[in-house]
Order: structure tokens, then sequence, then C-alpha cells
């Protein structure tokens, strides 16, 4: 990975920018990697493919494609892509924008899950 | 790569995701807990803490930005009834992953593994989560030739309400990081179970563990 200065200079930079067609999508290691308007994923925020990459995909969101045939969180796609993880968030929400992917958030923070999830998770730990 | 079914349902297929922090001092043994009970080799994840992140003022010129970068090392375990745990190890000798903000949000609790010999380094994180108000346990991690340590004289020296659960464990054993597992989400559990209050320990804080020095 380069280092991050190039990227911070683009953080005040309009967010559409995007709308210009897959071959302006990125250059990965020069575009912005986090986006002020946009709420990062979650680590554990669940994506799925919607379909298969289109031939013009960018490569790493192909790859994301790729992976995410059963629901895979944006912590294990920035593992096996070797990317940081604001950065997967980026290319993940470009997709979510184009209909691509979904994503299924983690329960909320505010919210303690409920009793009945929390002993579903005691009983599989003892079960595995 | 096999072709993919044009529209898969997803909302069948995504399970309920629960996440855990593992925390703790340097070398405690945050890598060989996840690795122990993940189903998966530990992966590894990065974020970038921008210097606003890191609390420093943007008056200074685009170029003097810096950014921190955060590794950690995640496992996954995957229980029955499309549940998921996600175990993520803080760096221990990372200075700056508690500025890590996405790191806690949405997380059900925290695992603090404690070397006795080494007591003082898991401070920061019984800061972090009692800052963050995340329900944590005490995980004491018996390395060989470390005396087992009465669970009541950790407590006062970690300074930790009398309802936080103190557990030993050998972090390289599966079932006994199961066992802490277990303990946490339990702990948590009696937690939703009964009304939070306020624990008004900041006079506390403020004098002990947050000064840096030892335990009083
Ligand atoms: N004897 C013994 N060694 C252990 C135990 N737990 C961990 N270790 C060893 O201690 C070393 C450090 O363990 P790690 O799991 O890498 O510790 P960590 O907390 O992830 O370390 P950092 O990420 O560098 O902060 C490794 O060599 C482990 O094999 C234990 O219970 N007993
Ligand atoms: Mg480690």
């Amino acid at each position: 990975m380069s280092d991050g200065d190039s990227s911070d200079k683009d953080r005040g930079a309009p967010r559409r920018w995007a709308e210009g067609g897959p071959e302006r999508l990125y250059v990965v290691t020069g575009g912005r990697n986090r986006p002020a308007e946009r709420v990062a994923l979650d680590l554990v925020a669940l994506i799925v493919a919607r379909g298969a990459p289109g031939p013009g995909a960018h490569p790493e969101q192909a790859a994301i494609l790729r992976m995410c045939t059963n629901p895979l969180s944006v912590a294990e796609i920035s593992a096996y892509l070797s990317l940081p993880a604001s950065m997967v968030s980026v290319l993940v929400g470009d997709l979510i924008d184009g209909g691509q992917v979904e994503v299924r958030a983690p329960a909320s923070a505010a919210a303690l899950p409920q009793a009945a999830v929390l002993e579903a998770v005691i009983d599989g730990l003892s079960r595995i | 790569m096999d072709p993919q079914p044009p529209e898969p349902a997803p909302d069948a297929a995504a399970p309920l995701v629960i996440k855990i922090l593992i925390a703790g001092g340097f070398g405690v043994g945050k890598t060989t807990l996840v690795g122990a009970v993940s189903d998966i080799q530990p992966l590894r994840t990065e974020a970038r803490l921008s210097d606003r992140s890191l609390g420093v003022d943007d008056t200074s010129g685009v170029d003097q930005k810096s950014t921190t970068t955060v590794a950690m090392d995640f496992g996954r375990i995957t229980l029955h009834d499309g549940l998921v745990l996600y175990l993520f190890g803080t760096p221990g000798q990372e200075r700056f992953w508690f500025m890590w903000d996405e790191l806690a949000s949405g997380a059900l609790g925290g695992v603090v593994l404690v070397d006795t010999r080494r007591l003082e380094e898991c401070f920061p994180a019984i800061d972090y989560f009692e800052r963050r108000r995340l329900p944590f346990i005490v995980a004491v991690n018996g390395f060989d030739g470390a005396a087992a340590h009465d669970a009541e004289k950790i407590r006062v020296a970690l300074d930790i309400a009398p309802d936080i659960p103190i557990v030993q464990c050998d972090v390289r054993e599966r079932s006994s990081g199961k066992h802490v597992l277990v303990t946490l989400v339990e702990h948590v559990l009696t937690l939703t179970t009964k009304p939070r209050r306020a624990t008004g320990r900041s006079a506390v804080l403020a004098t002990g563990r947050s000064g840096g020095c030892s335990p009083p």
C-alpha cells in the first residue's frame, strides 16, 4: 500500500464525482479513502452480491462481488484483499449505490441484544 | 469462479452477526485466543486513523496531515441458527487503537486479557470499555510460571466493579477460550435482565488507573 498522503487531499472533494462512469471510479491508491459524508460501514457489516461483476468492473470491486456470493463481512473482505477497512468501505459504498451489493448492518449499538439471542449464543458456543 | 445467481435472497441468507473485542496489553495472548476459538485462521484488517480522529487541530495545512494505520486480527465462529460471532483482537502495541470508534460501535462486549505479572498493561483496555460503556469481563491468562491469583485481589488491583466476572483461562485451549466467551455473553445477559445502574466511579478512575501508575 502507498502511504496516506495523497488520499487526504481529496477530503473536501464533492461526493458525486463517481457518476462519470466506471472507468473513472477509482485509482485505488490515489482516491479518497475516508469520505466524510458517507457513514463508514461497520467491520462486521455483511455484504452480499446481487450479481456477477460486469466486464468493465474495477478489479477490486469485481473481486468483492465474486467473494460475496455468500455474505461476507467488511473485515474479511479487507483481509482477503489486503486493503484497509476504510478503503473497502468506500469500494463497497459505491457498489451499494450502484445496486450491485446489499448490506446487512449489525444490530445497533444502542440496543443491547435481546435475551433470546444471547441465550442462543451461549447455547451455540457450548455445542461447538 | 462460478457464475452467480442473479438475484440471491440476502435477507434469508444473511446471518445475525455479533462482534466481540479481545483487548489487553502487548503479548498477553489476544491473537492466541482468537485463533484458538475461531473457525478460520485469524485474519488481519487495518484501519487508518486520520489526525482528525487523533484529536489534532485541523488548522494545519493539508500536507501536514498524517495517518496512523491500526492493524488488528480477527476470527469468526459460526454458531447454529445463522448466528456468527466475530472476534477482534485489539493491537497491543498500538497507542491509538482506542481512537478507533468503529471498533466498539455495535460490539456486544469485550474481554480484557490479563497477565498477572504485568497487570497494569491492561489498564488502557479497561478504561476504554468503561468509557465506551461496553460490557466486559476480565480473563486472566495463566502463563506458565505465573502464580494463580485470587480473583478478588485482581479486582481490587484493577479497580473494577464487583459484578464484573474474572475468569482464569489458558488461551491456547479452545475449550478454555470458549468458556471465556460464554462468561462474557452471560454477563451481558445479566445486564440486559437487570436495570443498568450508574457506576459513579469517575473519581476513582481519575486518581487510579488513568494516572498510569501502579494500582493502589
Ligand atoms: N506459555 C504460554 N504462552 C502463551 C499463552 N498465551 C499466549 N502465549 C504465547 O505468548 C505469545 C504472545 O501471544 P499472542 O497471542 O501473540 O499475544 P497478543 O496479545 O496477540 O500480542 P500482541 O498482538 O503483539 O499484543 C505467543 O508466543 C503465544 O504462544 C499461555 O497461556 N501460556
Ligand atoms: Mg496479537
